[in-house]
């Protein structure tokens, strides 16, 4: 292999998302809303960022933007080496479907579904056969460690299990990308740290992790943290995560 | 996404929720089931029409004498005697488009068996007569054209005078009744022919020789025919021609000049058939239309829960778009959820309309006609249905902006 491509390759493969002075203008009635206003963002393949900003920050319209739910009204966003500021809606559904994994804050299960179906659901709608996304959602569920409630529906499970089904619903695709948003916010201390650690795991296995947060206890545990401010970066630091370990059973009561 | 997972999708969401869903079809069901059984009405009553008007005799044709005038006072068909026995002659015997032609003379006379008395109609007329009305004999022979000649004191009875007079299961042949104190011997017995289209009973008659009737029952006047003509056409097509052939004959045989009225007149049996008919016809046009509101009403009733659904599950639909599901995935999943809706209707409909007609033909006593047409168009209909107002439902709900439908509480 020539080294020069080598290097070009792994230059793109270790810059997953990059964005080049994106803005996001809105019009509410005769008001125009900058969300955005001019944000370049380059984030690594394996890296496990926490957005975090204060509402209106204009946080929740990057992650839109990042997850393809959204355009860009000017700039270019680069997603695994494709331009994606200018897809129509059919192309982003693909994009979504093969390359990102969302995970919520409210989980959006859908009700009166086992939890291996809804965990089946983007591969439903990938068009992976019927046995493939049999085994792929009970091993997604597995990682997750629900390996043994694969029948249960939502409505049978905790938060903290939901929230797990939600994220291996997110992992079954085998997306470049996990984006989540306020993935703890519905969930007590204890449980956010529990997801918190398979979020650490599963960024320790090369997914790339993006997770919107106003708390910065959540935020510790990652490796970048990037805080929004009238739709503008105001800071991007480095740390070194803090290991989220779960107490003992009762030991937190 | 494959048609076989789109269905998979739209099933597993109605199964969600099931109670809605049974009740959204049931509008379809009613509506399909309303349009099946008001068509079979409408048929069944269509053919119990004709049923009744074959009964009456075919390609029939009644000529009656025409009407008195004494003092301006007018006597009403038949109260003149101006048709002949010579009149009666020529028509049987002249007219190309006649095939048989029977006079009929009536009158109100008591029977009676050895143990029992039965008031009825009683018909002189010729063998000819059971042909014309199309009217086999059950039991027995009728009376031949030499009683006729005879006179002969034979009589050939009706079920409901048999039941009467013998009991109904009873076989008179051989036996004698006494009409009007006369003593009549029993030939025959006509086959059950039911009720005309006006509630009379067929059945409740006895027929003698023409001949017979004049000699004991009624005096005639001797020249003059004191009853009716039964006039059978050749063919169903020639029974206008008939009509005319017996006029021309009659007005030619009356001598009456241009422009004068008729002294006679002809009831054409296959006009009022016809009129019937066309009156049953717009019944079942009538029916069925209803019935086709009911059903648009049940389109409406999908429509409406669609809709509904659309935005209940807003959420839903933003999470799957989320997870990738293509604008038009959001579309077939809904179009199929009202296709399956309404098309389950449709067919459950159809079994219940065929139930309802079933009960229905068996109540009134009809054929049960089931037009094949109607449950084809009854089907597609119903899945037009199912298209039509779920398109609109399907689309709104696939034009949803993501993050809007995953903001939605």
């Amino acid at each position: 292999m020539d080294p020069s491509s080598q290097g070009t390759s792994q230059s793109v493969s270790q810059s997953i998302i990059q964005l080049q002075d994106i803005t996001r203008v809105y019009k509410m009635g005769d008001v125009e809303v900058r969300a955005l206003q001019g944000v370049s963002l380059r984030i690594d393949s394996g890296d496990f960022v926490a957005v975090m900003g204060t509402s209106g920050s204009g946080k929740s319209t990057l992650m839109n933007v990042l997850g393809c739910l959204d355009k860009p009204t000017t700039g270019t966003y680069t997603l695994a080496g494709q331009e994606v500021s200018r897809l129509d809606r059919n192309e982003l559904a693909e994009i979504r479907n093969k390359t990102l994994g969302f995970v919520f804050q409210s989980f959006n299960l859908l009700p009166r579904t086992s939890a291996l179906e809804n965990v089946e659901l983007p591969l439903v709608y990938g068009g992976v056969p019927r046995r493939e996304r049999k085994a792929r959602a009970a091993e997604a569920l597995t990682r997750v460690g629900l390996g043994k409630r694969m029948d249960h529906h939502p409505s049978q499970l905790s938060g903290g299990q939901q929230q797990r089904v939600a994220i291996a619903r997110a992992l079954v695709g085998r997306p470049r990308v996990l984006l989540a948003d306020e993935p703890t916010g519905n969930l007590d201390s204890r449980t956010s740290l529990e997801v918190m650690s398979l979020l650490q795991e599963l960024s320790r296995s090369g997914i790339t992790t993006v997770l919107v947060t106003h708390e910065p206890d959540i935020a510790q545990h990652v490796s970048r943290v990037i805080v929004v401010k009238d739709g503008k970066v105001r800071s991007d630091t480095r740390q070194t995560p803090v290991p989220a370990v779960v107490p003992p059973e009762g030991a937190d009561a | 996404m494959m048609p076989v997972e789109t269905t998979l999708v739209a099933l597993s969401a109605l199964g969600r929720n099931k109670t809605r869903s049974v009740l959204t079809a049931l509008g379809v069901v009613i509506g399909v089931a309303a349009v099946i059984a008001m068509v079979s009405i409408g048929e069944g009553a269509k053919a119990n029409v004709e049923q009744a008007f074959a009964a009456m005799g075919t390609n029939l044709l009644i000529v009656m004498p025409g009407s008195s005038s004494i003092g301006g006072a007018q006597g009403g068909a038949g109260s003149q005697p101006t048709i002949t026995w010579a009149d009666v002659k020529a028509v049987q015997t002249e007219l190309s488009a006649v095939r048989l032609a029977a006079p009929v003379l009536r009158s109100n006379a008591q029977l009676a068996s050895e143990d029992q008395n039965w008031t009825t109609g009683v018909q002189g007329t010729t063998p000819d007569y059971f042909d014309i009305r199309s009217w086999p004999i059950a039991r027995g022979t009728r009376f031949t054209a030499s009683d006729v000649d005879a006179g002969s004191k034979v009589v050939v009875l009706g079920q409901t005078v048999v039941d009467h007079l013998f009991g109904p299961n009873a076989d008179p042949v051989g036996q004698v009744v006494r009409i009007r104190n006369i003593p009549f011997e029993v030939i025959g017995v006509t086959e059950r022919k039911g009720q005309s289209a006006m509630g009379q009973d067929y059945d409740d008659a006895a027929f003698i020789p023409v001949t017979t009737f004049q000699s004991k029952i009624q005096g005639g006047l001797g020249k003059y025919l004191s009853g009716t003509l039964f006039v059978s056409a050749v063919s169903k097509d020639t029974v206008e021609r008939a009509q005319s052939q017996v006029t021309a004959l009659l007005r030619d045989r009356h001598q009456l000049p241009e422009g004068a009225d008729d002294d006679f007149s002809i009831r054409n049996l296959s006009e009022i058939a016809n009129a019937q008919q066309e009156g049953t016809r717009t019944l079942t046009a009538l029916l069925a239309s209803i019935a086709a509101v009911s059903l648009l009403v049940g389109g409406i009733g999908i429509m409406n829960i669609m809709l509904v659904s659309v935005t209940e599950r807003t959420r839903e639909i933003g999470v799957r778009m989320a997870i990738g599901a293509k604008p038009r995935d959001i579309l077939a999943q809904f179009l199929v959820e009202s296709l399956t809706l309404s098309t389950a209707g449709g067919v459950i409909g159809i079994l219940l309309g065929l139930l309802t007609a079933q009960r229905l033909a068996a109540q009134f006593q009809w054929p049960l006609l089931v037009r094949p047409d109607i449950i084809v168009i009854a089907v597609a209909f119903s899945a037009l249905v199912g298209v039509g107002f779920g398109l609109y439902p399907a689309r709104k709900a696939s034009l949803l902006d993501p993050i809007e439908a995953l903001r939605y509480e």
